[in-house]
């Protein structure tokens, strides 16, 4: 059962830092250039991961709708399909996956290190709060540009899956972006994007949250870098599934 | 002094403090003060809980039971907030400097005056580069704490600590891992501080840094102080734990350091 009380202890350490976050952040200072610093470390650093990684998806998800729906002379359908899958599924989940990976591990091997080099301690020792500092500039850094990037993502993906649209399966790019449009509308577009908040605050939260727990070394930095991005991806998926039916359930 | 008596307010007083991690129990009832302008070595075994005793009164470990009185105020159960104006009067040195590493000596330095004055970065500078001055660390400021050798690391922590001038310094293991000559050095700014009118705690294994600047030393000892005395007395002291722990000599039954149980119970949690 050691597992059952791991899940509640994890749990619990959730919901307390998000209480002392809250309690801090109405406090003074606010650490504004710290929060610019994670928006840039976050944000601007994942450009090339996400733009690498939407393309792919994009590129990969037309070749495959392709292949299947030309045998029965549905290729026309191809936009509608991607652009769906893109908006709705693959381009939030994909990419906080993927950033669940570079952004957890490191945030939470980065506050480990702190931990085992008394860094938080000296913090605490010098007057200042290691959550308004560490804390709170990384979850509200990762707030702000993980649906940012997650946007990217979508936009990159549909764009390159447009141009293997005309190169390989010979389909006009504009009439296919133009399709595209026609079927994503706000709501079919915010089904994807409102998850990205969830997904974010999930990945910042598990990352400082097993990253203030390293207590016994540099062995268990890594350890907590595992956690994290093991823990988040759980997250993200089983998070997924349960906003996806509420956000329809709330639509109807 | 408080007025209308001739009863001295210590600045800490520490009140048969308990302090247990899991069931074992590293401090059992320990008491002892602080005066104004006191220097008093905390010295024994090593895993007695000496650092703990120092981590307590700063409010890094949470003490099971008893009191720790800071200038009469009773700040056991604090929280981090209320400890925040505790922590500008009372600076930790950490035993390896605690700097950080993704910050130059100058920002280390200047972190604690930014956080609590409204000083100007032009005045913030100017005493930064001053006090690297005076630590002898100057032409550092741009280097990485990485960069510095482990007593520069150690001086640095020293001077950064100290920038906002607290009125009490508690250090660990200052001299630790420092050559002759480094340790010598740190013994002097050590007794600069003192000289600036700060009391201090000094956690040590340095019999002759504590011996040579102490007001007292209090012998730490299976989770209770087994003597305090000022180092006159006790160098010719009678207790044979306290004459046996400054030659050196360890013999059957007792128990100046329990560091294995300590270590092997803290990594357990």
């Amino acid at each position: 059962m050691k597992w059952l009380t791991d899940i509640i202890h994890f749990l619990g350490g959730i919901a307390f830092l998000i209480r002392d976050i809250f309690s801090e952040i109405r406090t003074k200072p606010l650490y504004l250039n710290l929060i610019l610093r994670q928006i840039y470390e976050i944000g601007w650093r994942s450009v090339p991961i996400v733009v690498v990684t939407g393309a792919a998806a994009g590129m990969v998800m037309t070749l495959q709708y392709g292949l299947a729906l030309e045998k029965y002379g549905m290729k026309l359908y191809i936009p509608k399909l991607l652009s769906l899958a893109i908006f709705r599924e693959i381009g939030p989940v994909f990419t906080s996956l993927i950033l669940a990976g570079r952004i957890g591990a490191g945030t939470a091997a980065e506050i480990g290190a702190m931990k085992v080099t008394q860094q938080i301690d000296a913090l605490l020792a010098l007057g200042t709060s290691p959550i308004k500092r560490v804390v709170i500039p990384c979850v509200v850094g990762g707030i702000i540009s993980i649906p940012l990037l997650c946007v990217l993502s979508c936009l990159v993906s549909v764009v390159c899956g447009a141009i293997v649209g005309y190169t390989q399966l010979h389909l006009d790019f504009f009439s296919f972006i133009a399709r595209m449009l026609s079927t994503v509308y706000l709501s079919e577009f915010f089904s994807g994007y409102v998850k990205t908040y969830f997904f974010a605050a999930a990945i910042t939260l598990t990352a400082c949250y097993f990253g203030l727990q390293v207590d016994k070394g540099t062995g268990e930095v890594g350890s907590a870098a595992t956690k994290s991005v093991v823990t988040s991806s759980v997250l993200i998926i089983l998070g997924d599934y349960l906003i996806t039916k509420w956000y329809w359930v709330l639509i109807e | 002094m408080v007025l209308g008596t001739d009863r001295m307010i210590p600045l800490i007083e520490v009140r048969n403090l308990y302090i247990a991690f899991s069931d074992h129990k590293v401090l059992k009832g320990i008491s002892f003060d602080l005066m104004e302008g006191e220097c008093l070595g905390l010295i024994g075994g090593s895993g007695v809980g000496k650092s703990t005793v120092l981590r307590s009164i700063i409010g890094l470990e949470q003490p099971t039971s008893g009191i720790i009185r800071i200038e009469g105020q009773n700040i056991t159960r604090f929280t981090d907030k209320q400890f925040i104006s505790i922590r500008k009067k009372i600076a930790y040195i950490f035993q390896g400097g605690a700097l950080f590493d993704s910050m130059t000596i100058y920002d280390n330095l200047a972190f604690p005056l930014r956080e609590h004055t409204t000083w100007s970065e032009e005045k913030i500078r100017q005493v930064v580069l001053q006090e690297l001055k005076e630590f002898g660390l100057g032409g550092c400021e741009d280097m990485y704490p990485m960069e510095l050798s482990g007593g520069m690391q150690k001086r640095a922590g020293i001077a950064r600590a100290t920038i906002l001038q607290p009125k009490t310094i508690l250090y660990d293991e200052p001299t630790t891992g420092l050559d002759p000559y480094k340790r010598r050095n740190m013994q002097k700014t050590i007794v600069k501080l003192q000289k600036r009118g700060t009391s201090s705690i000094i956690v040590t294994h340095d019999m002759e840094v504590t011996l040579e600047i102490c007001d007292r030393i209090a012998l730490l000892g299976d989770g209770t102080i087994q003597a305090i005395d000022t180092p006159k007395n006790f160098k010719k002291s009678y207790n044979t734990l306290v004459s046996n722990f400054i030659r050196g000599i360890k013999q059957e039954g007792e128990d100046l350091g329990s560091s294995m149980q300590v270590e092997s119970v803290r990594r357990r949690q």
